[in-house]
């Protein structure tokens, strides 16, 4: 855990509301998992005053990447950053996705929707060191909604697009066409990001399944380090249900741990 | 070198910097960040004798310059803490101080008792100000009888020095703060949160679970400024000022209000590193004022 208080910017991107920042970072690129995250500071002074969770998308050398979509006034001050600007950045906080070495040779579904996606692009580079095969399923209300499409297809990773509204890919949900494809297809695991009745409703389908996976789940943080208890959720641990901290016992949590806020 | 050091009668802190309970975890959260032997003390999260469940999320609600938790002090009660936290925290070259909670008079004294038996704490912090455990953000710190009432409780059965913890909810704090001078605390800390109300008006909803929260932060410095320097005119104990202290320059304002020693609260959560740069820049201070000893300044508002 490092606090980098002079990261400096080395490129952006963007697509409409969707932003993509490439941060030189040594010691936290050094560390960080995949479904780690960074609480970056967004303003200077003091409004907004906390900083904001985002993960982490990608880490190249000494380089991390964040992908996010602008929701509110932090993210908005974080998408007017410009290279060589430096941001205060925290990290890699939190316990990321389980890699499993049993995963060799087989196929993992890489579940995102919308900026959901920005943690599960780290996760499928690594999935492939360790000799496993991302599928990627990547949907959105609209073509709009894909930002990381050209990125993704230039992988040669299996890419499966779904939008609501048909404008490119399935037509239609993206956790329908999870469904479809485990009628035809054993993965060994499956890695989910993205709204929560998205969230929800892949975990029932891999249930159904007998798939296990791992969602990671998203709070309103204080500080992302486990000092301030503000961003628990219900959680079943031992047969119990319990207040756990995400940004500590989490994000990323088994899919039969979670009580899904619908329940 | 400048003497940095506050000393409190009851205890000699190597600098006046000290983090505030809630914000920092049992201690060890911040250990990956820097040695945390530099801190003047620091205070654990607030302990109930029982493990407690805390409030429903959301437990945050952000302001303007400010932050609203009702976290309900969640926590894993004092047997753990003696048995897994408290040898660790003793290891420190600081000073451990921990956050004493009770739903009654009663449990304040099983928990000041509990701990006092045990090794490795410099003080007690009695938390009679908590917004967020009862209904209404109820508390004993906003009545001076309830206040000399649970501080004497303690004091009869834990010889630790006892800093007690106010409120800024009321409408007169000297008069609660002469109260815990008379029943025998040997400090006293200032300010807990103000209880505040965040609504999202989408849903028309209170933002927190727990309807009511506490305001910190930079938003309520002045208030909590003006509470300490009315509380060090009237007692003789020392006080231990917090508030929205973000920066050495806060902690300097609330030491020439009248505060022997400040806390660091919310400023953990923005910069996890303000209690060691706060450190850094009252050493700084003192020496380009070409002071010896920093604690000349406590109280020097010149009105
Ligand atoms: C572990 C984690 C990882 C995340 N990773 C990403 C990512 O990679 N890309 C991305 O686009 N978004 C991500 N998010 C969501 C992102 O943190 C929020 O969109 C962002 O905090 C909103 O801030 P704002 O000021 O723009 O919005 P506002 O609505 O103005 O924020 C107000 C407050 O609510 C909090 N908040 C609002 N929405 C969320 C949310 N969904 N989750 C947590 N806190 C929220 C803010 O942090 C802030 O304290 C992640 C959240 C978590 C918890
Ligand atoms: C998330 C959070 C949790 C807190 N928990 C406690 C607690 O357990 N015991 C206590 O005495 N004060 C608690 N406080 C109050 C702080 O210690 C402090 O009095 C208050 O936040 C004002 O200081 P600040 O503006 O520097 O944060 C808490 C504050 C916050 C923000
Ligand atoms: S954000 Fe503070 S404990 Fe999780």
């Amino acid at each position: 855990m490092f606090q980098d208080k002079k990261a400096r910017i080395t490129e952006t991107q963007s697509w409409g509301s969707y932003f993509l920042l490439r941060i030189s970072a040594p010691q936290i690129a050094r560390e960080a998992r995949p479904g780690q995250f960074l609480m970056i500071r967004v303003s200077s002074g003091f409004n907004p005053l906390l900083r904001r969770p985002l993960s982490i998308h990608n880490c190249a050398g000494p380089e991390i990447e964040i992908f996010f979509q602008v929701t509110g006034e932090g993210t908005r001050l974080l998408s007017q950053k410009i290279a060589g600007e430096k941001v205060d950045i925290l990290g890699p906080c939190g316990h990321g996705f389980s890699l499993k070495p049993e995963f060799k040779g087989q196929e993992i579904f890489c579940v995102g929707g919308g900026r959901g996606l920005a943690p599960l692009y780290f996760v499928a580079r690594e999935l492939q060191t360790v000799g496993a095969t991302p599928v990627i399923f990547y949907g959105g209300q609209t073509l709009s909604d894909l930002a990381l499409k050209n990125r993704l297809e230039a992988t040669g990773w299996e890419i499966n697009f779904s939008t609501d509204d048909g404008s490119y890919g399935f037509r239609g949900l993206i956790t329908q066409l999870v469904e479809e494809q485990l009628k035809k297809r054993k993965p060994a695991f499956l890695f989910g990001c993205g709204p929560e009745a998205m969230m929800a409703r892949l975990a029932e389908i891999c249930q159904l399944s007998s798939l296990p996976a791992e969602f990671s789940l998203e709070s309103i943080m204080g500080c992302g380090l486990g000092a301030c208890w503000g961003c628990v959720r219900k959680i079943k641990k031992g047969g119990e249900i319990k207040y756990l901290r995400i940004c500590q016992d989490g994000p990323v949590f088994p899919a039969e741990e979670i009580l899904w806020s619908g329940d | 070198m400048v003497d940095l050091s506050s000393d409190l009668g009851f205890l000699r802190l190597k600098n006046p910097v000290i983090a505030a309970s809630g914000t920092f975890g049992y201690g060890l959260e911040f250990q990956p960040l820097y040695d945390l032997s530099q801190l003047g003390g620091l205070v654990v999260k607030g302990l109930y004798f029982k493990p407690r469940e805390g409030n429903p999320p959301p437990r945050l609600a952000e302001t303007p310059c400010g932050l609203i938790n009702s976290i309900g002090l969640q926590g894993i009660g004092v047997e753990a803490f003696c048995q897994e936290v408290l040898p660790k925290l003793a290891l420190l070259e600081t000073a451990i101080i921990a956050n004493v909670c009770g739903e009654e008079e009663e449990e304040y004294a099983r928990v000041a008792e509990y701990l006092s038996r045990h090794q490795g704490l410099a003080a007690l912090e009695l938390n009679i100000s908590c917004p967020n455990v009862r209904a209404g953000g109820k508390c004993p710190a906003q009545d001076p009888e309830a206040t000399y009432r649970t501080v004497k409780r303690v004091k009869q059965v834990s010889p630790l020095p006892l800093i007690t913890k106010l409120s800024p909810n009321v409408t007169d704090i000297t008069a609660v703060a002469l109260a815990a001078e008379e029943a025998g605390s040997e400090a006293v800390s200032l300010v807990n949160t103000f209880l505040a109300l965040a609504i999202d008006l989408e849903s028309r909803k209170p933002k927190l679970g727990n309807v009511l929260g506490g305001l910190s932060g930079p938003a309520i410095k002045p208030l909590a400024l003006r509470m300490v320097f009315e509380v060090a005119r009237q007692v003789k104990i020392p006080v231990i000022g917090l508030g929205g202290i973000f920066s050495y320059q806060d902690a300097l304002e609330f030491m020439v209000a009248g505060a022997s020693a400040v806390e660091v609260g919310t400023a953990n959560f923005v910069n996890p590193l303000a209690c060691p740069e706060i450190i850094k820049g009252l050493e700084d201070w003192a020496e380009s004022h070409g002071l010896n000893r920093l604690s000349e300044i406590v109280g020097s508002l010149k009105v």
